[in-house]
Formats: structure tokens, sequence, C-alpha cells
């Protein structure tokens, strides 16, 4: 469905919020905009959107909007609004399930090296079962193109030894591996 | 009781001196720990914000794992994997297709006797604070710190089960036994900035800044984590770097209150030097 708004012709989803509610299990309906959420938020100040207002967009059907929105990357899921809404409803779930429908449908547009970061993380996992901190670091660093950034402090955490060169490679990493294979598939 | 141990990725790195103290302390107060073998990574933040499976997988691996050890107990140092591990859990507990999915993936049968908890739950329940007490050599008299418990190990509610969401004492009554002087402040459960820290460093430097000041006001010296991830943020992300009140790990203060002479090999391993705060309080040589 199309709406005219003053900013020109709008897009809305109206099955967004029932896909939105099979991925998270969360009650979105029963949101009656407290607020509550928003207020103990540590990254609404620094996103596009405040959780409530993720709430009630997703109600409208906004999807393109929230899929290309820097909050659901920003989200820490620190589930504090989750412990806190009237209605239990828990947007860290919520996020979850948009990310995850982002990723799907490469609506990537929000906040680009973040999805880079987990790709980076991932990819270390797959490899050697573990996450290896340095050579993660390495593959985000390149693809986000920044390379200089925190160089202080890197330089600082080398010289305390906080990095270890190697990676420890697990010894049944097929069943590592076999798992990433079955959770592509979904 | 038999007690797996897994301490994370974390802990093989940036977070070593966690790794070390704990497991010093650990010895000597008798917990008998052995590390999970062949653990494989949580997953972490980066799984659960991309693909549902996986963040339940790769946690439940490790169950699997502790499940084959005949573990009664399997113990996270970090927040963040505590945090994943015990999800994973309750998810297979709770909710039936789930289960079968993950199992499937997995290859194992859940049969739910293995308990998820954190270290610092482990440390204050099987030993307690009148036991630690107890083992004291070096009071901390006269350190004043603020308990910083951060998201993970206390929310959501219904998995952790933690002591109080919005207050939790735990770590105070820990601190408190080892004779160092826990304050009051209302940022005990705040967000540190987690895993955004390499990618959005001015967030996390704002929502550190905010802990710090608070700290200060609250007249703390020294803040006391029991995560990887906040203390390396505490750290890390500050305006001026590498200056200003130490953050320490629990497990570390525990070491240092019992004399232990593995104490030194942990503090330079810290961004911000601990050495004049201790020397000021002359708890070091
Ligand atoms: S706290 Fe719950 S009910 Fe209140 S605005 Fe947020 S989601 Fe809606
Ligand atoms: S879980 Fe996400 S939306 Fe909820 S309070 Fe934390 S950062 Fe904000």
């Amino acid at each position: 469905m199309q709406i005219m708004t003053s900013k020109g012709p709008v897009m809305l989803d109206l099955s967004f919020i029932q896909e939105i509610k099979k991925r998270s299990g969360q009650a979105i309906e029963l949101c009656y905009q407290c607020q509550k959420c928003s207020s103990g938020c540590p990254v609404a100040e620094h996103a596009d959107y405040h959780p409530n207002q993720v709430v009630r967009m997703i109600q409208y059907g906004l999807k393109e909007r929230i899929l290309n929105s820097s909050f659901i990357w920003l989200c820490s899921g620190c589930e504090t609004c989750g412990a806190r809404c009237p209605n239990g409803i828990k947007i860290a779930a919520v996020t979850d399930a948009l990310r995850e429908m982002a990723v799907k449908e490469r609506a990537l547009s929000g906040e680009k090296n973040i999805p880079l970061f987990h790709n980076a993380f991932l990819n270390s996992v797959r490899r050697d079962g573990r996450v290896h901190e340095l050579s993660m670091m390495a593959q985000y660093k390149l693809r986000s193109r920044t390379l200089f950034a925190d160089l202080d402090i890197g330089l600082k955490m080398f010289k305390k030894g906080k990095f270890a060169f190697l990676p420890k490679r697990i010894k049944r990493l097929k069943e590592v591996r076999q798992i990433f294979k079955e959770a592509a598939k979904q | 009781m038999k007690i797996a141990y897994y301490p994370g990725c974390s802990l093989e790195a940036t977070a070593k001196e966690y790794d070390l103290s704990a497991r010093t302390v650990c010895r000597h107060l008798g917990l008998e720990m052995a590390e999970l073998q062949d653990w494989n990574c949580c997953g972490a933040t980066s799984a659960h914000s991309i693909n549902h499976l996986l963040a339940l997988a790769l946690p439940a691996r490790n169950l699997a794992l502790a499940q084959e050890e005949a573990a009664q107990c399997l113990v996270a140092p970090c927040s963040a994997c505590y945090n994943r591990l015990k999800t994973a859990a309750y998810v297979l507990q709770e909710n039936e297709v789930e289960r079968k999915k993950v199992e499937e993936v997995v290859g194992f049968k859940f049969n739910g006797t293995v308990n998820v908890q954190s270290l610092l739950e482990t440390i204050y329940y099987q030993v307690g604070a009148d036991t630690m007490a107890s083992l004291v050599k070096k009071p901390l008299t006269g350190l004043k710190v603020v308990c910083y418990y951060g998201c993970l190990l206390v929310r959501p509610p219904e998995i952790t089960g933690f002591d109080q969401t919005e207050n939790p004492v735990i770590l105070d009554k820990i601190v408190s036994s080892l004779g160092a002087e826990p304050l009051m402040w209302s940022y005990k459960t705040d967000c540190c900035g987690a895993s955004l820290s390499l990618v959005k460093s001015d967030a996390v430097q704002e929502m550190v800044g905010l802990l710090l000041d608070m700290a200060a006001e609250a007249g703390a010296m020294a803040i006391v984590t029991a995560c990887p991830l906040c203390q390396s943020n505490l750290e890390m992300r500050r305006k001026k770097p590498f200056s200003g009140i130490p953050a320490f790990f629990f497990t570390e203060l525990i070491g240092l209150a019992f004399g232990m002479p593995e104490e030194r090999n942990w503090w330079p391993k810290h961004l911000v030097d601990p050495f004049p705060l201790l020397r000021s309080l002359s708890l070091a040589g």
C-alpha cells in the first residue's frame, strides 16, 4: 500500500508487523508508546530513531525505512528496554529480527561498518572455531577502510602482550563448520 | 561437583589478566575447574545480530561438550559468553521446536543437566563472602570502588535469574568481604557500549565517559567489573587516553587481598596503570 505524505509517497507493508512478530516472538501490537524503553536506551541519542519510534514504525509497516536505519545496527542488545517495558516487549529481540531481515534483503545503508564487523567476527569463528582478535580486527579494518583509527590504542595493547599472534584452531572444527553451513540455509 | 571452565575468546588474548587471575584465585578457593575440552566461540553479539540459528547452535555445541564430560556446571567468566550460553540453555529447555532444530544441527540430545553460571555467581554462591573474608591476608582497606555489573550478567532477568535486576549486590558483597568499600551509585547495570567499541568508538566514548564521571562523582578510586568487554571499554575508550581511575577484574582484587604472588603479572597488562593507586594504599610494592 502507498500513502502520500508531505515528503512524497511512502510504501507501507502491512504484513511487516506479522513477519517481525513471528521472527522475534514479541507482541509488538501491545505497545502504547509510554517511551520507557527510549528513556533508558543507551544508544537512542546516537541513532536516527528511538526504540519506541521503531515499534510504532513496525506497526505502520514502514519496512524500508526501518531496515535501512542506523538504529537496528546501533542497538547494543543491552536488554534494558525489555526488562522495563510494561508490556514485556523485548526490543533487542526485535532488532535481531530486523537485522536478520536487512541482511537478507541487502538493505544495509543505515550503518555499513557494523555488518562488516559482524562478518569479520564470524569469518574468524568459521575459520578456527574461535575468534582470533588480531586477524579479525585486521580484516574489519581493511574492509571498512578504517586502518588508522585507534592506532595508538592498538600499539599499546600490542606492547602489553594483549594480542595472541597465532589463532587457536579447535580440533573438531568440522562440527563448527557444519553449524555454519546449516545456519546459512535459514 | 564437576565444573567445566569456559574461558571464551577474549580471555585468550585481550583479557589475559582476567583468565590468569580467575584460574589462580579459583585454585586457591578450592574450586576445581577443568577447561572445557575443544570449546568453540559462543558467537557473541555478531551471531545473534545476523543469524538466529547460529546464535543458538554455536553455544549449544559447548553445552553438548559439557554434557559429554558429565559436567554439572559450566562456568563462564565473560558476561557475553555467559549470556549466550545461558540463553541457549534456556531456549533449548523452554522451546521444543527450537530444541529439535538445534539438536539436529549440533548433533546431540539436550538433557538439561548442565547449569550455566557466571564466574561471579560461582564464587559467590559456592564459596561465599564469609569464607572469602576468612582467607584475606592483605585487607583492601581504604580502597573505595564502584561495582559495575553491566548488561549481560543481569539481563534478561527471566534468563539470568540474577540477584536483583536494577540493583544487583553480589559483587558489592564480595568486594566488601575483601576489606574494600563498595560505594552506592546508580550506574551498576548501564551499558558500556559493548561490541560497538571498534565500530562506533565516538558513541562508546560517550557511554564510557558517563560511567567514569558518575564513578568519580560517587568518590570511587576504581571500578570493579566481571566482564572483559566492559573492562576493556572502560580503560580503552577514554577522552584522555590511558589516564584516570583503573578498572579491575573482581578476581584481581580477590587475588590481591589473598596476597597471591601471581598478582604482579596482572597489573602490567592494564591500559590504565593501577600502580599509583595500589601504592598510595600500600597495596603494592
Ligand atoms: S516501553 Fe514498551 S510499551 Fe513503552 S513505548 Fe517502549 S515498547 Fe512501547
Ligand atoms: S536493547 Fe537496544 S533498544 Fe533496548 S535499550 Fe538496549 S540498545 Fe536500546
